[in-house]
């Protein structure tokens, strides 16, 4: 028997994900802006700064980039400057 | 005044065995068929009672007299062509007589007798026939499913399920559902995160499905999931948290005891079925339409067993106590929920401090231990208070109020036992905080609860998330249950 016997609604968002392949790494970091995104996590600041150093002392640009806090999604503009003003991100995800 | 029956007049009468004025009227039904009325009877379930009738039609799937909305039996409807010029419901031989333009009907019947409900109007029926034979209305994507998949199966491989089996969302269910709300199905609750994806009712009510919830509890999962989704409540960080939290439900009002919640023995524990499905709807609503699943946007490192649902009731039987959601600001004997950000339970044993002081100062030493014990201002908690520990509060005279601001006071530590390496633990608050007075909560981030079984010293910490330290961001959220 192959007809349908049960019928079920769909309790999903019905939304096919859309894979949008990653971007590959640029094979140097020469030339290119570095943003250093701080999602508000305790301590975020400390290791970003330790990166900022090490950026800066192989004359890197480095963008600076901060969440207003961890407990709520990047607004707008935070994804905007690190989608429009950089190249790579470094996103300190933890505390 | 109806009109004679002329050529292309036609009856349709429908009836059932099961009523004794469907039983009456046979003889009415043989004689309209006699007079050379054209009449066709839909039986709805047995046909021996209608000896000397012609025109029989099984209507045992009630699909005829769904489509003729049929409420009462017997009904007769008369048609010219396709229109419908007439319709008589249960007995009345004056209506009858002139609806077939035949005299002296039913002679030994009397001139009124009621019918009786239709099985097409049994409950849950109408669900059922507006899935099969109409137009269920419901937008979301339907899916077939044959013989010989089962459809929980089915549901597990989907991933629609948070582990354990889920009712299987069938139109009829969803639709039943749907009656416990009088929200339009397309209306939408919110954005649901992590996708941030419109939620309607309908999704909601297929999820409420899935998690075995009635129909009566609709109104307490739209109402937490709209708190759920107030941007204070922070839904989106509370999913993709590296803790162990996840939305702890807490229902006020009458609604509490209109559908059976618990507040009493085993109030936090299992064996209830509103307890049990509310908190899980709203959890599957966040996996299912917001897409928050662990090991995609859930990274919880443990995360707990509230994670699968956390919801009970307040204990409002005392009137001296002043309840969970008036505290926070609902008028007295409104419907509402609270929602926080909590993890699992910790209870605390305490048989032996029989005064107020005695008992604020043991219950804090299980609250300070929130988060970490060196921790503050961090998380927020709840604190359950059982019938017996809260009736030594109340025997002293003590309130809401003067609990909370004492427990307040009992949790604030000399910041030199709670700095950074006090103690020899390494974690704590800031080095800056030695010569402070640190309190262990903000001040409005310990919350009471009534709750439990009549037997026990015993009450229970409810620890909250760490995001709850951002607190002019993240706080608990109360809400008025709308109907």
């Amino acid at each position: 028997m192959t007809s349908p016997t049960w019928v079920l609604h769909d309790p999903t968002s019905e939304l096919d994900p859309i894979v949008r392949p990653r971007l590959r790494p640029p094979p140097s970091l020469e030339g290119r802006t570095i943003a250093l995104l701080d999602i508000g996590k305790i301590r975020s600041d400390e290791f970003l700064d330790t990166v900022e150093k090490e950026l800066r002392a192989r004359g890197l640009d480095v963008l600076r980039v901060a969440k207003p806090t961890n407990a709520k999604p990047a607004p707008d503009e935070v994804i905007h400057r690190v989608a429009g003003d950089a190249d790579v991100a470094v996103v300190a995800l933890a505390d | 005044m109806t009109t004679a029956p002329g050529p292309g007049t036609r009856f349709e009468v429908v009836v059932k065995s099961d009523c004794p004025t469907c039983e009456a009227v046979v003889p009415v039904l043989a004689r309209m068929q006699a007079a050379g009325l054209d009449v066709v009877v839909h039986y709805q379930d047995d046909q021996a009672f209608l000896a000397g009738v012609e025109q029989l039609r099984d209507d045992r799937d009630l699909e005829r007299s769904f489509r003729l909305a049929i409420d009462t039996v017997p009904t007769v409807v008369r048609w010219e062509g396709t229109s419908e010029t007439g319709r008589v419901v249960g007995w009345v031989r004056a209506e009858w007589e002139s609806l077939t333009g035949l005299e002296e009907l039913g002679p030994d019947l009397g001139p009124w007798k009621p019918g009786c409900g239709s099985n097409s109007v049994a409950p849950g029926m109408s669900e059922i026939l507006m899935a099969r034979f109409g137009d269920s209305g419901l937008r979301s994507r339907a899916i077939d499913v044959a013989e010989p998949r089962d459809p929980v199966e089915v549901a597990f491989d989907r991933g629609w399920s948070d582990g354990l089996p889920v009712v299987p969302p069938t139109p009829e269910r969803i639709l039943r559902m749907l009656t416990g709300t009088r929200r339009e199905p397309q209306e939408v609750v919110g954005l649901m995160p992590p996708d941030l994806v419109p939620c309607t009712v309908e999704k909601v009510a297929i999820n409420a499905v899935l998690a075995g919830c009635k129909p009566e509890y609709m109104p307490v999962v739209l109402a937490a999931l709209e708190a759920a989704l107030e941007p204070n409540f922070t839904l989106h960080g509370l999913t993709c948290s590296t803790c162990f939290s996840s939305p702890v439900i807490v229902v006020n009002g009458p609604i509490a005891g209109r559908i059976g919640m618990n507040w009493g023995v085993n109030a936090l524990g299992q064996g209830n079925r509103a307890n049990a499905t509310i908190g899980r709807a709203v959890n599957l609503v966040v996996r299912n339409v917001g897409g928050g699943r662990p090991g995609g946007i859930d990274r919880a490192t443990l995360g707990s067993p509230g994670k699968f649902t956390f919801c009970f009731a307040e204990d409002e039987t005392d009137p001296d106590w002043e309840t969970l959601a008036t505290w926070r600001g609902i008028p007295p004997g409104r419907d509402a929920v609270t929602l926080f950000q909590g993890d699992g339970v910790l209870g605390v044993m305490d048989q032996g401090s029989r005064t107020p002081d005695a008992l604020v100062r043991s219950l804090a030493s299980a609250l300070i231990t929130v988060c970490h014990p060196k921790i503050c201002e961090w998380g927020n908690a709840i604190l359950v208070l059982s019938p017996e520990h809260y009736h030594i509060f109340k025997e002293a005279g003590w309130d809401r109020r003067r609990i909370t601001a004492a427990l307040h006071d009992a949790c604030t530590r000399p910041g030199a036992e709670v700095v950074r390496g006090a103690g020899g633990v390494g974690e704590g608050v800031a080095e800056s905080r030695r010569d402070e007075l640190v309190p262990k909560f903000h001040p409005d981030g310990l919350l009471l609860v009534r709750a439990g079984g009549q037997a026990g010293l015993y009450s229970a910490v409810l620890a909250g998330w760490p995001g709850g330290r951002a607190k002019e961001d993240s706080f608990p959220i109360t809400k008025e249950i709308i109907p």
